[in-house]
């Protein structure tokens, strides 16, 4: 088992929070892991990633070769397509649908989106969307991780568990509504690929 | 003990705690500040009372540093690259006078420049100290040899300098923890001389830490982080240095097929050196950074074994390695099936929204531009230093901490007016005051606007060592107190802001504008945290 994942987003939009619950669903599967983050200046809106890597071999390198990524997860539609040379032939591309607009000379919707769906294997969502359906918009991002469980080669329940986990000091309530967020996503991405 | 999940920043900081470590000293800097800061969360911190809070500089750390290794506690330094720019009067010298209790300083250094104004590689303040250098390729192995190191330090009785990158600084992997050691008891040198650096003293010193070098050479060669790994393909050998040895072997999942000499510890190895070189036909040097092994190896003159590596364009002379670059410096290729769409955009990070910078230069600008066409304005390294981009497009400089005002006062002198200088406030405590103290002894005709958003916010919403304080360092200093002028950045202060600027620019001597205004997001993390 191995998989090369890629996180993309906004300074803000929480990418982070994606890869803390994958890990720890993958150190519960006893699986090794490398994530290479982005600090220092993203909390003022520039682009952000971070490289995420898991497998059951140990893992050399902490960056993704070119042509190697399995996932890219991106709480922002262009900022997954500026990962497009990381990912491998048959990746897949899970994003957000809904653009974050702090650039004056941001492309057209339109465009972002044709070039997406040029892409071979994808998955396009409103994640803001859905999360606010299952109860807030602080929950986008587990959302989106929903819309990856079924490319992303850890066991479902695992990944509850970590959420379980991750949330458990903020309340019965908090971890209700994110497995809510987590298998609403996952829902969308089946109904998707069907 | 299970592993745990830790950044290469966060393996360094538990490694000294567990190594019994008495003080941490530091000034925040991508990418290194997380070392500090997970020291100041830990419990251990708290019950022990290990040293945790943060230095005014670099320089400042490294000399408190040098002063706990005196009494025989063990002390860890942590700085960005360009900290060691201004820790190495200290940091030099200490390898002269040497160390009682353990010592290690870090040095994070930023190839490919994600966060900083050079790539300058701190190997080289290594070598010309003449000490012993790690470079960890993976956080276990960060973890292990700050666990190790201050032993290490205290039986050579010199301190060591750690070598991190930021791409193993800001990566996460599982660490497997040591037994907890107790910290040391105070204890003195036994020469009451050690640490006078009285030329006649130093000179003696001197002699004595250059007579060492074969010894730590002899270190280096047995050291468990420098390892010979033979492979049956003799045509290359490949010295790889820190994390390039992760990026080489990510190209050789099944093993490497030549012979590989991975190097965590310097000076060099003789002894695999020459093994490698006497059974292989050609060099390849793969190092994060400038060519600092690769010079070595090549000498000046270039005679000798054929050395490959960034001087002779197998790879680039700038930027960081990835696994794509080494690939094809052993002829190899990672193939991109998709490229970057023309339609994607650069998305640069900005002051946020709400930020007290953006209306210091927004009125600063007004000012500026309309009254003042013949102005330039100094700043200096911070998050104001994005009023460089649109749309404020408000600053002409930016090169090191604390320049902002002496660069004001040097273009003062030769003639320009008005010569305005922007700085933050823990810049401006950084090394700020000392250029303040200069401009004050000779009037120069400078307007100074110290931003004061009472943190250290660039690198994540720091304390400031002069929060509270700064116009009475100012007045301190000798600035006239009728030109020390405090306003609150907010827009329905514009026309008093305007005024102020004014007045201060056409007041021919120096004067100090402070708009104080809390940074938006250390505010904010302030509140979540209650
Ligand atoms: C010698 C050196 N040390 C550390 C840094 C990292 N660094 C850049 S800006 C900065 C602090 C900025 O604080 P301040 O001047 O208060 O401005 P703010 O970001 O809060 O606006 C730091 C620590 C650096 N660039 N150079
Ligand atoms: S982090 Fe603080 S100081 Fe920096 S741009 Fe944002 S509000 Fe301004």
């Amino acid at each position: 088992m191995k998989k090369d994942i890629i996180l993309s987003g906004v300074g803000g939009q929480g990418i982070l929070s994606i890869a803390t619950v994958i890990g720890k669903a993958a150190l519960k599967e006893g699986l090794y892991m490398k994530q290479a983050e982005v600090h220092g200046m993203s909390q003022r809106g520039g682009d952000v990633q971070s490289n995420l890597r898991i497998s059951d071999q140990p893992i050399a390198s902490d960056l993704i070769p070119s042509g190697k990524c399995d996932l890219i997860i991106s709480l922002e539609p262009m900022e997954g397509l500026r990962y497009l040379p990381y990912l491998s032939s048959d990746g897949w591309l899970v994003t957000n649908e809904t653009p974050f607009i702090n650039i004056p000379n941001y492309p057209e919707s339109d465009k972002v989106m044709a070039e997406i769906n040029k892409l071979p294997h994808k998955i396009v969502l409103n994640v803001d969307k859905v999360a606010k359906e299952v109860g807030s918009a602080r929950v986008a991002n587990i959302v989106l991780l929903g819309a990856t469980i079924p490319f992303l080669g850890i066991n479902y329940e695992k990944v509850q568990d970590s959420i379980r986990e991750i949330f458990l000091r903020k309340g019965e309530a908090i971890v209700e509504m994110n497995l809510k967020a987590l298998a609403a996503g996952k829902e969308i991405a089946e109904k998707l690929m069907q | 003990m299970s592993k745990q999940l830790l950044l290469g920043d966060e393996a360094i900081a538990q490694a000294a705690l567990d190594a019994g470590l008495s003080g941490v000293y530091a000034y925040p800097g991508t990418p290194s500040t997380e070392i500090t800061e997970y020291i100041q969360m830990a419990p251990i911190t708290t019950e022990q009372n290990i040293h945790n809070r943060w230095c005014a500089n670099e320089k400042t750390a490294m000399e408190a540093a040098l002063g706990m290794s005196f009494v025989g506690k063990r002390a860890l330094v942590c700085m960005k690259h360009v900290g060691m720019n201004v820790a190495a009067d200290c940091f030099v010298n200490s390898a002269i006078t040497g160390v009682k209790g353990g010592l290690i300083v870090i040095a994070a250094d930023d190839p490919s420049m994600h966060s900083s104004q050079n790539e300058q590689d701190s190997r080289f303040y290594g070598d010309f100290s003449l000490i012993p250098m790690y470079e960890p390729s993976n956080q276990q192995e960060a973890y292990d040899m700050i666990y190790n190191g201050f032993e290490f330090s205290e039986k050579l009785g010199e301190p060591i300098l750690m070598r991190m990158v930021t791409r193993l600084a800001h990566s996460r992997s599982g660490v497997e923890r040591k037994e907890q050691k107790p910290q040391n008891g105070i204890s003195f040198s036994e020469d009451p001389r050690q640490f006078i650096l009285l030329p006649g003293n130093a000179r003696k010193r001197y002699k004595v830490l250059l007579a060492r070098q074969d010894e730590f050479i002899k270190a280096s060669e047995e050291s468990p982080y420098n390892t010979y790994t033979d492979g049956p393909n003799k045509k290359l050998g490949i010295v790889a240095c820190g994390i390039g040895y992760n990026y080489l072997m990510e190209n050789y999942p099944e093993g490497c097929e030549y012979p590989v000499l991975k190097i965590g510890q310097y000076p060099l190895p003789q002894k695999q050196l020459y093994q490698l070189i006497e059974s292989c036909d050609e060099i390849l040097v793969l190092e994060d950074g400038q060519p600092f092994v690769e010079k070595q190896l090549k000498g000046y003159l270039g005679i000798g074994v054929k050395v490959k590596g960034r001087l002779d364009g197998t790879l680039s002379q700038d930027g960081e390695l990835n696994p794509d670059s080494v690939a094809r410096a052993v002829g190899k290729e990672n193939k991109a099936e998709f490229c970057i769409p023309s339609i994607v955009e650069m998305r640069p990070p900005a002051l946020c929204e709400g930020c007290g910078h953006r209306d210091m230069y927004i009125t600063l600008t007004e000012v500026l531009k309309e009254e003042y066409p013949s102005h330039k304005v100094f700043s200096d390294i911070g998050c104001y230093t994005l009023g460089a981009n649109a749309p404020f497009n408000a600053i002409n400089s930016c090169v090191d901490m604390g320049a902002s005002i002496t660069m004001a006062k040097g273009a003062a002198d030769g003639g320009l007016y008005p010569a305005v200088a922007v700085i933050g406030d823990s810049t401006f405590t950084h090394s700020g005051m000392t250029g303040l103290l200069d401009c004050v002894n000779e009037n120069a005709n400078v307007t100074i606007i110290i931003s004061d958003n009472e943190t250290t916010a660039m690198t994540g919403g720091q304390d400031s060592a002069g929060t509270g304080r700064i116009e009475a360092i100012c007045a301190g200093l000798g600035v006239d107190p009728t030109h020390i002028r405090i306003v609150v950045p907010l827009k329905k202060n514009y026309e008093e802001m305007k005024q102020i600027i004014r007045e201060e620019i056409e007041y021919r001597g120096v004067s100090v504008i402070i708009p104080r205004r809390e940074c938006i997001q250390t505010l904010a993390r302030k509140k979540r945290s209650k």
